[in-house]
């Protein structure tokens, strides 16, 4: 059915076609609207699962943990402030190896207090052992949503992923969204280690140095085994609902001498300075980072390289920045922007990839203009 | 006369300390729970007793997590598990730090929400783990590795807490006296609903007694008026029958604070204060008891 | 691209009618986002929605800068802000008033959305509502079709009354 609905209204109706059997969640701007959606499906018998409206968002991921380790399927959604307050249980629910799907409405961390986007609240769980996509549309983040449980429950997976979506770019913008059966599009969940009274285990016992190495290392070739499974999801999502999803999605990279990196919104914003650019006769492209954990690999060889980051880590630099000069050997230029909800048009990405300096960073509006 | 069924959820040679009362606490516990029952433990004593990956001391399911997260796990679980049309006895088993300081919000939560669990608080009286640091339950005048010169503040009232939630059932232990505890516990698994039990764990090296003498200060506790066996069902109190003829007749509490090491120095005012205060929770139960409130 | 901003206060119905025209350009086989700009705004504060309408998928979510029409449901917000700021040379303007005005010479269309609600009872807790009747204006104006503007209106609104106060509109506007 198609519609139009804001990228919080999305995620709901995603997780209503998921049917997780229980949904913790604490409200948080500008996540709210969905886990009221989700009270509201409850409540009204659309969706039947435990909604448990916790206290903290701590108690929040508590409860999933709690929730999935019995094999059931579970769903939370929170932003920044949330997303922090809940950090300790974020890093076990991935070290408990439990299949919980999150929705992150991006937001900036006070002080001062800030309600608009910002990536840096999720990228500092980036070493948690969560999966991350970062979606660019309303449509994109129902999708994302739904491919999310598939990919975080397939047994060559079995860690948490975290679908982000821009806080009122996207949480509050309305866009055309068809809304699909997910019908058996997801598998029914078989976590191999659930609890089971009948076989008496300890769970996350207290575990030697050994023992404790060869868990982390399981977490990690897991996460190198999710590039095949995310593939495999997205070529099966592509087939059944017809649209197509990458690692990354590139946009007029094939001759590109200049690729725009950036994530969520500002990736799309950056495909409208694409064409405003070939128009002048630059050959540029656009890499729009989806999955950010694991990271992708990207192809930048001979290109110039124009990264946004909507972040930043404070003594070292841009994350996406950084992260792809560390991974693809890559000079970028820099760009630190939109911050805290700042407003970034493709006329300003534009002119960042006419003005670029390889190797320097920029911080848009503050420290030089281009 | 209550049969405590033989089967032993809790292996022999645990990693507890030599004369742990809550390995005694848990024993009991799981006797009257059964094997259709999962533990949620967050960071405390039974954390390390339960053993070393890849082994585990306990017949049960022990879910471990975080230090604060044991009430909100346990809710979260138990939902799942009725769901599903279980019946799976969902118990949290946490100590008193975890319980009355960093997991007071989870705890308060989980019970405003009417969550399907029984609580467990056994209370040592300090950060046990951690080598005996100061907790919001340790009493007046006991030192800890965070007090040592004796506590200044009076051990926060838990049981007032949880009773402001309105549980179906609570009540206080001990594992000195097992067949209370037992009943207790088979008492709250026959709600539905948050139920709690706050169990006095008497703590050789923390209150500094020798190994032995776990279930005689448990005894002490209960015969000096400063641990008050009682349970309140449905908002019912009873008080139990130690306590009712401690209130009769007590011992003097001074066999109870020289008997541990913990309290050495400590001030007669002091003392005269714990006095005080037991008796004054011991009056308030005794009317609730009558009704008069 | 056809790019719309409207202003109101808050809780005139500024977003909703950002949302109702949007679906009714989706209706239209047309793409369409619709968002409001959220700032630290209470009831009655003047507040600005945006609206983008294009035959392809639209990738922008910065502000509205150049609008093509600017919708004003609220006049009295023109005392504290400049409506026209930024509309392209040749843009409309669409007023709730009763009489005409000058806009800055903009081809200004006019309509008593505010009467029309009245007199349909159409009122929440005392309010006129606004966004509805406003899409029977939109669609006289040709940006979405009378019949998918009432089929947005359907299906967002159960009350009979508020396709009548679109078509109410539609008949009334004043070019």
């Amino acid at each position: 059915m198609l519609t139009v609905a804001t990228g919080n209204k999305a995620v709901a109706a995603a997780v209503k076609e998921a049917a997780p059997a229980v949904v913790a969640a604490y409200p948080i701007t500008p996540q709210t609207e969905i886990v009221e959606q989700i009270a509201e499906y409850v409540s009204s018998g659309e969706l039947k699962s435990q909604y448990i409206p916790v206290e903290s968002e701590h108690s929040a991921m508590a409860a999933c943990i709690g929730a999935s380790v019995t094999g059931a399927r579970t769903f939370t959604a929170t932003s920044s402030h949330g997303l922090h307050y809940m950090h300790e249980m974020v890093n076990w629910a991935a070290g408990a190896r439990l299949p919980i799907v999150m929705a992150n409405v991006n937001r900036a961390l006070g002080p001062g207090w800030n309600i608009w986007a910002e990536h840096t609240d999720a990228f500092q769980e980036r070493d948690s052992g969560w999966l991350q996509v970062y979606v660019g549309s309303v449509q994109e983040a129902f999708d994302a949503v739904l491919m999310a449980f598939c990919i975080a429950e397939d047994e060559r997976v079995l860690l948490p992923v975290m679908v982000n979506l821009d806080g009122f770019l996207l949480s509050h913008t309305m866009q055309p969204l068809e809304i699909e059966k997910a019908g058996d599009f997801i598998p029914p969940l078989h976590l191999p280690h659930a609890i089971d009274p009948q076989n008496p285990c300890g769970y996350g016992t207290l575990t030697g140095p050994d023992d404790y190495f060869r868990l982390r290392w399981d977490i990690e070739r897991s996460m190198r085994d999710a590039v095949d499974v995310i593939r495999g999801t997205q070529e099966r999502f592509a087939r059944r609902f017809g649209r197509k999803y990458g690692m990354v999605d590139e946009y007029r990279c094939d001759d590109a001498e200049v690729v725009i990196v950036a994530a969520g919104t500002l990736g799309r914003e950056a495909e409208v300075a694409v064409d405003l650019l070939r128009d002048e006769g630059t050959r540029a492209g656009s890499m729009r980072i989806r999955w950010f954990r694991p990271f992708p690999r990207l192809d930048l060889s001979g290109r110039d390289v124009v990264v946004i980051d909507r972040d930043y880590s404070f003594g070292f630099g841009g994350v996406l920045a950084k992260s792809i000069a560390a991974t693809e050997g890559a000079r970028p230029f820099s760009v630190i922007a939109g911050l805290g909800g700042q407003e970034v048009t493709y006329e300003d990405i534009a002119g960042f990839v006419r003005n670029r300096q390889p190797g320097r960073e920029l911080w848009f509006g503050v420290n030089g203009d281009v | 006369m209550t049969e405590i069924p033989r089967e032993e959820y809790i292996l022999k040679c645990t990693s507890a300390c030599a004369g742990c009362g809550d390995s005694l606490s848990l024993r009991y516990v799981l006797k009257a729970a059964g094997p259709d029952t999962v533990l949620v433990v967050p960071a405390c004593c039974t954390s390390v007793i339960q053993g070393i990956y890849p082994n585990t001391a306990f017949n049960v399911p022990v879910y471990n997590v975080a230090f604060a997260a044991a009430a909100a796990c346990a809710s979260g679980m138990s939902a799942a598990l009725r769901a599903a049309g279980k019946k799976t006895n969902v118990i949290a088993y946490a100590g008193d730090g975890g319980t009355v300081d960093i997991g007071i919000q989870a705890l308060s939560g989980a019970f405003e929400r009417g969550a399907d669990f029984l609580y467990i608080c056994y209370d040592n009286e300090a950060y046990g783990n951690t080598g005996m640091q100061r907790s919001g339950a340790t009493p007046l005048g006991a030192r800890t590795t965070t007090t040592p010169a004796g506590k200044m503040q009076p051990k926060k009232d838990l049981d007032a807490i949880v009773a402001a939630h309105r549980p179906p059932y609570m009540a206080t232990a001990c594992p000195a006296y097992p067949k209370d505890l037992f009943q207790k516990v088979k008492k709250a698994l026959s709600y539905r609903g948050p139920t709690f039990i706050h169990i006095l764990s008497p703590c050789p090296p923390g209150w500094r007694f020798s190994t032995e003498k776990t279930v005689e200060m448990g005894k002490l506790a209960v015969r000096t008026g400063m641990w008050i066996l009682y349970e309140r069902e449905q908002g019912k109190v009873t008080i139990n029958g130690p306590s009712k003829a401690a209130m009769v007749k007590p011992l003097p509490v001074g066999e109870y604070i020289r008997a541990q090491g913990r309290f050495k120095g400590i001030s007669a005012e002091t003392v005269a204060r714990m006095v005080d205060d037991a008796a004054a929770l011991a009056r308030r139960l005794q009317k609730e008891e009558e009704g008069i409130c | 691209m056809f790019e719309v901003r409207i202003h109101s206060r808050g809780g005139q119905g500024g977003v909703t009618a950002a949302r109702l025209l949007a679906l009714a350009a989706v209706r239209d086989g047309k793409y369409a986002t619709a968002f409001p700009f959220y700032g630290a705004e209470r009831r009655g504060a003047p507040v600005v929605s945006f609206v983008r309408i294009d035959d392809a998928p639209i990738r922008i979510s910065s502000q509205i800068k150049k609008p093509d029409l600017v919708i004003v449901l609220d006049p009295s917000v023109m005392d504290v802000v400049d409506v026209l700021q930024g509309l392209k040379p040749g843009g409309r303007v669409l007023l709730n008033a009763r009489e005409r005005r000058d806009m800055k010479g903009y081809p200004t269309f006019t309509v008593d959305l505010t009467g029309i609600a009245l007199r349909e009872k159409l009122e929440v807790a005392g309010s006129p509502i606004l966004n509805t009747p406003v899409l029977g204006a939109l669609a006289k104006m040709g940006i979405v079709t009378m019949e998918s503007a009432k089929s947005a209106i359907t299906e967002m609104f159960s009350d009979p009354r508020n396709v009548s106060a679109a078509e109410a509109a539609y008949r009334e506007l004043v070019a």
